[in-house]
């Protein structure tokens, strides 16, 4: 009998987590879980105002408390640079780059300022207490309308001003997206060991990108690369947030380096609400003009992103994302859109799951909405003559998105409209049936694109062991998503075994120098195709020894099973454990193991749609999400389980950015929002039980080997805005909604005004 | 025997206390800066952001004596280490329902195990529920000190943000709620199952033949501390049971509050927010 165990668990199979046995036996290493003997504990000391010329650092008390080593400041790491942006554009000032710690001035609360450095946290702790920093205050910049933008983008193609000038419908609105973040729930941590033996620096607790990490520590502390090592760890949620490079990433290895001693640090969850990047906080002034029939004409948008303190970690990437995305699946003949990046003294931004595009999407189907009522034509219908048709697929969009050209791939966006509405089409009947019931309950839609795969490569080393098991060494970070799995399926179903006999590390700088990470959606694409790639060089491989074993030329060989035979004749076989035996034995190049590279110039655009039922409390101001769908076209499910996943969770955040989330600042620059009391994650009680999924494989990228579109963020991106057409249509307000989130102090003021 | 050990808060000593009389004692000895920790709910997270720096802390868990719930006449004794949870889920005597519905909105589970009907009311959050309860329906809290025991009516109790009657040195020992309210209710709205509450509201209403003879309405949530409506007090009076007589009621009462802005609700929210409780407490406690 044959068993074709590829396909039983490889791609497509709903095979279990292999992450989850150790994760839910409390197994799973975190940063916080490493412990090195003889560990000097780090306290940050943080800036307590928003922005301030430090006159004087005296750490003389610090210093003399029993137990404290040493206190590093801005005069310590000033030659070590500022921090940098991960993927530059080139048009950043240099100006509005992080230093690792001031030298003379704070401009964000929480911003480091000082490193003290004790036996124990809790002394660190105490003695940064102790640390007297003179601040002289300087006037705090709160609202991003009121200052000069740091940069500018404007991107646009086509007659704007005729269009909108000969339109039979022109729409606008002014829509604010709130401030909110990605908030991982294992805060920050990292230990540093300088092994003055060999002159190595080990790292736990990097995260997402570690190869970029070791590149940037290597320049900053004059140490070759290869002497930098970031081990592959367990993480409690990403989301953009986590891993990037920060202030604390330098200051520990710097501390573990000169020190000569392990150094250890772990944030605590106040530092973690004002240290890790925020995001998201957007106005947009958004316009649509449209023909007499609802046919775009043209889409405009003046956007102005508030992106705290500094350009951190990611310059204007989650600008450009904003724009760029904007248009979505839309054929829209003329569009034009500018944002202004300002700085302000609050928390540097960066990404956050669905970066740009949380933003865009809400901004613009909420517009949608209130286009299509103001038209006369159904909200559905809207889209539906505006979407791009599966015959004008692939569509080039007149510019380019993050360094690439922006070519919308495989899709049938009409067609997935159509599944989504079908599928959500009682619930229409379910809303009507609450309101006559008196109840206040609305229906809503969003349409989104998103993009993923961001080359421009990743690359895998897959070896094939004398026992018959596999290990993968990828240059993906595993964030908690499921990536060890879709990677094993990946490298088992091209050599034919379970996926339970493939081992992937992830992260790890020493298996894989070469690794560019995880994020913007791209590991299971751009990740997978390298470990199929390398996995197929070494069943080539296994092929050719296999045929010098048997007598036979490689081509007559079939691989079933993990066992390479030739068809026909039982005996004249071999198993791959057998074949990586031979490999040891070989003279020259020992070893069944091949590492390759996948290299990709184009992202690949899943897309999808959110639908919300909801139900609104008049009273209180409460929206309950009552049903919740995802549409999203994924080209190839690796795991649908995992996918299903992705999408939950995506909805889960995106619930708390639409109705929760709020990173509130006083009018001096004061964050409010520090404690798990005042920001409002959502939590079980608050995210719809019936969340369903309606996972597509319609329209396989034609861009990687696998089919697969990216999968991480499609079911965040149309939240924001399907909630706020679900609220709209429950409270029946004609105009717009104003912005997210959408409070219940915010909705009772609504429900009021249109009584 | 003095051991160091290394905690998340700023530096603190730790005693423990054998009965009430040796906490009593430990209070009087260790001076204002010390703190009594029963169930620690809110001491401790405060503790923890160094926003609460007690130079000492008297740990009450051995106090055993302080935890019952005891029929006295009419009325209920409750010793003030009782957690929520146990009132949440004890048979209580006719007319205190309330109670151990009014539990139910205190944080969530492992917080109601833990949490203290004594160390709430000493705590004095205006949202607290107990807080509400006590002015609602006079409570009677009973205090021990250097000069012996004292019982201060709730109505006098709460002073203003997280300030109380308690002086230094004293314990609240026992709240007693006098007589039973078989028609009363509490609610209460946060945007998050378990948080604070934005506004809280009790009502216990005494009712003859469809009509609304007495109210009395208390809410936290809507100034410093928590207060008794006299203004709702007087609009439900002779009211009609229905949900419209109750919300004009509402509405009327709620017109001249001024409650407190912050990050989560104005002051207009925070009225309308009143109104549309009190409504609904007064329907759940009426029916």
């Amino acid at each position: 009998m044959t068993v074709l165990a590829g396909r039983q668990t490889g791609v497509g199979a709903r095979v279990g987590r292999h992450e989850d046995t150790r994760l839910l036996t409390g197994r799973g290493r975190f940063a916080d879980d490493v412990r090195r003997a003889g560990a000097l504990h780090v306290r940050m000391v943080r800036a307590p105002v928003a922005h301030a010329r430090i006159e004087a650092i005296d750490a003389r008390e610090a210093l003399g408390t029993p137990g404290v080593h040493t206190v590093l400041t801005g005069a310590d790491c000033a030659e070590l640079g500022p921090i940098p942006i991960r993927l530059p554009r080139g048009d950043e000032p240099a100006s509005a780059l992080q230093p690792v710690l001031p030298a003379d001035s704070v401009r964000y609360v929480g911003q480091p300022v000082a490193a003290v450095v004790a036996e124990d946290a809790y002394t660190a702790e105490d003695a940064a207490e102790l640390v007297r920093v003179e601040y002289a205050e300087l006037p705090a910049v709160l609202d991003a309308r009121e200052c000069a933008p740091v940069g500018t983008i404007e991107i646009g193609y086509g007659g704007v001003d005729a269009a909108f000038a000969g339109a039979a419908h022109v729409v606008r609105a002014r829509l604010e997206v709130g401030r909110h973040a990605a908030v991982p729930l294992e805060p920050r941590g990292l230990t540093a060991e300088y092994e003055a033996g060999t002159g190595k620096l080990e790292i736990w607790g990097a995260t997402k990108v570690p190869v970029f990490n070791r590149g940037v520590l290597a320049r900053m502390l004059g140490l070759p690369e290869e002497r930098i090592h970031l081990h592959a760890m367990d993480t409690g949620g990403g989301f953009g947030a986590r891993g990037e490079f920060y202030p604390e990433d330098a200051i520990v290895a710097l501390l573990a380096t000169r020190l000569r001693a392990p150094v250890t640090w772990t944030e605590d969850r106040a530092e973690n609400l004002v240290a890790l990047n925020h995001s998201r906080q957007q106005e947009h002034r958004i316009a649509a003009a449209f023909d007499a029939e609802g046919v775009l004409l043209a889409l405009t948008d003046e956007v102005c992103h508030d992106n705290g303190a500094y350009l951190r970690t990611h310059g204007f990437m989650v600008p450009e994302l904003t724009v760029t995305m904007l248009p979505g699946p839309y054929r829209i003949p003329a569009f034009h859109a500018r944002i202004a990046v300002a700085l302000t003294n609050k928390t540097p931004c960066g990404t956050y799951r669905g970066p740009g595009r949380y933003e865009g999407t809400f901004a613009r189907e909420h517009l949608f909405d209130v286009a299509a009522d103001r038209i006369g034509i159904d909200r559905a219908e809207l889209r539906r003559r505006n979407l791009l048709r599966a015959g004008e697929i692939p569509h080039r969009r007149p510019y380019s998105a993050l360094n690439t050209e922006m070519v919308l791939d495989a899709g049938d966006y009409p067609g997935l409209l159509e599944n989504a509405l079908a599928h959500t089409e009682p619930w229409q009947a379910e809303r009507d049936r609450l309101r006559a019931e008196g109840r206040v309950s609305g229906y809503g839609f969003a349409y989104f694109l998103e993009k993923s795969g961001l080359g421009p490569h990743e690359t895998a080393d897959v070896l094939l062991h004398p026992s018959g098991r596999v290990t993968v060494h990828s240059g993906a970070t595993s964030l908690g998503q499921g990536v060890e799995t879709v990677l094993a399926q990946i490298a088992a179903e091209r050599l034919s075994l379970p996926d339970t006999a493939v081992t992937v590390i992830n992260g790890d700088t020493d298996l894989q120098p070469f690794g560019l990470g995880s994020w913007a959606s791209r590991s299971t694409v751009v990740a997978g195709s390298a470990v199929r790639l390398a996995a197929d060089a070494v069943a080539a491989k296994a092929r050719g020894i296999a045929a010098t074993l048997l007598g036979c030329a490689p081509e007559e060989l079939l691989l079933e099973a993990g066992t390479l035979a030739v068809p026909g004749f039982p005996e004249r076989s071999v198993t791959l454990a057998d074949v990586a035996a031979e490999a040891g034995r070989d003279a020259i190049e020992p070893g069944l193991a091949a590492r390759r590279r996948f290299t990709v110039d184009h992202m690949t655009y899943p897309y999808g749609m959110h639908v919300a039922l909801v139900e609104v409390d008049t009273g209180t101001g409460a929206v309950r999400v009552l049903r919740y769908l995802v549409a999203y076209e994924v080209g190839r499910a690796i795991n649908p389980d995992l996918v299903e996943g992705q999408l939950l969770g995506g909805v889960a955040q995106g619930i708390g950015g639409a109705l929760y989330e709020q990173f509130h600042y006083d009018e001096a620059g004061q964050p409010q929002a520090t404690t798990f009391m005042d920001y409002l994650l959502p939590t079980a009680e608050e995210v719809p039980d019936r969340v369903q999924t309606l996972i597509t494989e319609d329209a396989p990228s034609p861009d990687n080997p696998l089919g697969a579109k990216g999968a991480g963020e499609g079911g965040i991106t149309a939240a924001g805005g399907a909630i706020a057409n679900a609220v709209r249509d429950a409270l029946g307000v004609p105009e717009d909604l104003g912005g997210l989130p959408l409070t219940p102090a915010r909705i009772v003021e609504l429900a009021d005004a249109h009584r | 025997m003095v051991y160091h050990i290394l905690v998340k808060p700023a530096s603190y000593e730790y005693h423990r206390a054998h009965d009430l009389e040796h906490a009593l004692e430990l209070l009087g000895e260790l001076g204002e800066d010390a703190k009594p920790l029963a169930g620690g709910q809110s001491l401790v997270p405060m503790m923890n952001f160094r926003l609460a720096r007690p130079s000492a802390l008297i740990d009450l868990a051995r106090l055993d004596e302080l935890r019952y719930l005891r029929p006295v006449g009419d009325g209920l004794r409750i010793g003030a280490l009782t957690t929520h949870r146990t009132v949440e889920t004890a048979t209580l005597p006719g007319g205190f329902g309330v109670l151990s519905r009014a539990a139910r909105w205190i944080g969530h589970y492992p917080i109601r195990s833990r949490g203290t009907i004594g160390g709430s009311l000493a705590h004095g959050d205006a949202t607290a529920e107990w807080c509400v309860l006590a002015v609602l329906l006079d409570a009677r809290i009973v205090l021990r000190g250097p000069r012996g025991q004292r019982t201060v009516p709730a109505a006098e109790f709460f002073h203003g943000f997280l300030s109380t009657a308690a002086e230094p040195g004293e314990l609240i020992t026992e709240v007693v709620f006098p007589s039973p309210a078989p028609r009363a209710a509490l609610t209460e709205f946060a945007q998050r199952q378990g948080d604070f509450g934005l506004v809280v509201v009790a009502v216990a209403l005494e009712t003859e033949g469809g009509h609304c003879r007495a109210a009395r309405v208390a809410a936290g949530g809507v100034g410093s501390a928590a207060q008794r409506l006299p203004a709702v007090e007087q609009a439900l009076a002779g009211a009609e049971l229905t949900e419209r007589a109750f919300a004009e009621a509402a509405r009327a009462g709620v017109a001249e509050l001024e409650p407190p802005e912050d990050i989560h609700a104005s002051a207009g929210y925070r009225r309308t927010l009143t109104a549309t409780l009190l409504r609904r407490a007064c329907l759940e406690a009426g029916a």
